[in-house]
């Protein structure tokens, strides 16, 4: 598919000429046999079939020759093609929810159907949505390309941005697929960037978070918080996986990035053998290395919990308190934290109203809303 | 490719925007875009208060006093831009004195396959 992209600049074109050849070989191969390269034959049918729709197209005769001419040249790498394809996905001048839409479809290939199950909208939305991105693309003229050594690292940084968005998706609900795909799609970004470190380090963000999935919801599809969740039921081999990532990535020498810094904070809590043990004075430095570097209200928010259970829960509640307000006006997870802080020190009343205003924030019916009631009700009476 | 630069002055964005040392000069940022080639023409336009509109409605030309939208911020100037592709006019309009504390929209125009 990547290459095909690259060879006709047409992504339309492309998709039409795998498919087709995807047809071809479920009418030929179970009657002549599966060919000793199948995807050596796919790509030939598929160049090809382009080939026959480029040369009816008065004005792509520049890129025929072009065509003709690598026919018989060594085939570019395959990894390439793939880097090119995920770092055009991601493009800034592309809406973060169309980056996301079109990075499923092109380099995970996933369905339409599936992605917008996925991402809870409608087939045709996201179809209307995928065509106009191809669009964009063409008429803005988005270059098909690895990005310069000068824009490099931040473009890297939107990939990165837009898999663990992808993760984040299917990581709150109980089909959590699009998690799993994100992971895949990690790993594919760390095979094709072997330098990336931070690429590594999302990677095991990811890992050290799946390792928990098991325990993430109870039998009736309500959230449960990490501190009640049965670690005996983490697993271990994605825990240790995720460790070995993270190790891999300070490897480098260079200084943590936000994904290194948030992996490291994820491994505190997988490797804690109970919620007791949770080693808050090393996440609280965490975040602090992360909010010097990476600032951000939801930084600050979760370091604010954290300074919570370090150093009591006053001193947490005190902490929220100081969080500019309106950066964080409309998430939920703010009153949230107060009411869960206030439950912790007995006032009661006032938790109920955080829990009340945190549940006014959520979707409603939502895992969330359903948690935050659920606390809310436990202090009455 | 050719992009229109729409160059829009943000009030409450210049408010809070601070200088930075490294920012060109509109002289300079000329000097650069024409010394390689990437600007075929451009000016500054006057301020809203000398714009009007037109329109015509039910066959009847109505003109008013002002800018098309009510926005606070305004179109302040133009340049039209010879790029190899997106990437290059974004890194152009990037160092226009007037991306920091305003901004600036890349439009690419049609062209005869779109």
């Amino acid at each position: 598919m990547a290459s095909l992209i690259r060879l006709t600049g047409d992504w339309d074109l492309a998709e039409d000429c795998v498919q087709d050849a995807v047809e071809k070989a479920l009418q030929r191969w179970p009657l002549e046999g599966v060919p000793r390269s199948p995807g050596g034959w796919l790509t030939t049918v598929a160049r090809n079939r382009a080939l026959d729709v480029l040369r009816r197209r008065q004005n792509e005769r520049a890129k025929l020759q072009q065509l003709a001419l690598l026919q018989d040249e060594e085939q570019p790498s395959v990894s390439d093609d793939r880097l090119r394809l995920i770092f055009t996905c991601c493009h800034p001048a592309i809406a973060l929810e169309n980056r996301v839409a079109l990075t499923l479809k092109t380099v995970a290939g996933l369905s339409t159907a599936e992605i917008a199950r996925g991402l809870l909208v409608s087939e045709s939305t996201l179809s209307q949505r995928l065509l106009r991105t191809k669009a964009k693309i063409a008429n803005a003229g988005i270059p098909y390309r690895v990005p310069p050594p000068e824009l490099l690292a931040e473009r890297t940084g939107g990939v990165l941005a837009v898999l663990y968005l992808i993760f984040n998706e299917g990581y709150g609900q109980l089909d959590d697929y699009l998690a799993t795909e994100a992971e895949r799609l990690a790993r594919v970004l760390v095979e094709l960037m072997p330098d990336e470190d931070e690429a590594l380090s999302l990677l095991a963000l990811i890992t050290l978070q799946l390792a928990r999935r098991a325990t993430r919801f109870d039998a009736g599809g309500d959230l449960v918080p990490i501190e009640e969740q049965d670690r005996r039921r983490w697993d271990a081999t994605l825990i240790e996986a995720g460790r070995r990532y993270l190790r891999r990535a300070a490897a480098s020498g260079r200084p943590p990035g936000p994904y290194r810094l948030q992996a490291q904070i994820a491994a505190c809590h997988a490797t804690a053998p109970d919620a007791a043990a949770t080693p808050w004075p090393a996440i609280v430095t965490l975040y602090d290395a992360l909010l010097a570097a990476h600032a951000s209200p939801v930084v600050a928010l979760n370091r604010a919990v954290a300074v919570g259970f370090r150093d009591g829960f006053a001193a947490g509640l005190a902490e929220l308190d100081r969080l500019a307000a309106p950066a964080l006006a409309g998430y939920y997870l703010l009153p949230a934290a107060r009411a869960d802080f206030l439950r912790r020190l007995g006032r009661s009343d006032e938790a109920r109203s955080a829990y009340a205003e945190a549940a006014r924030l959520v979707p409603p019916g939502s895992a969330e809303q359903r948690l935050l009631e659920r606390r809310r009700a436990e202090l009455s009476g | 490719m050719k992009y229109m630069m729409f160059v829009i002055a943000d009030p409450a964005a210049a408010a809070e925007a601070e200088p930075n040392a490294n920012d060109w000069t509109i002289d300079q940022w000329l000097a650069d875009v024409e010394g390689r080639g990437k600007r075929v023409t451009g000016d500054q336009l006057r301020p809203t208060s000398d714009a009007t509109t037109v329109r015509v409605s039910r066959g009847e030309v109505v003109v008013s006093d002002g800018p098309f939208t009510e926005s606070k911020e305004w179109i302040c100037g133009f340049d039209i831009l010879e790029c190899d592709d997106l990437d290059e006019a974004i890194a152009i309009a990037a160092r226009h004195p007037q991306a920091n504390g305003g901004k600036l929209e890349l439009r690419p125009f049609w062209t005869d396959e779109s």
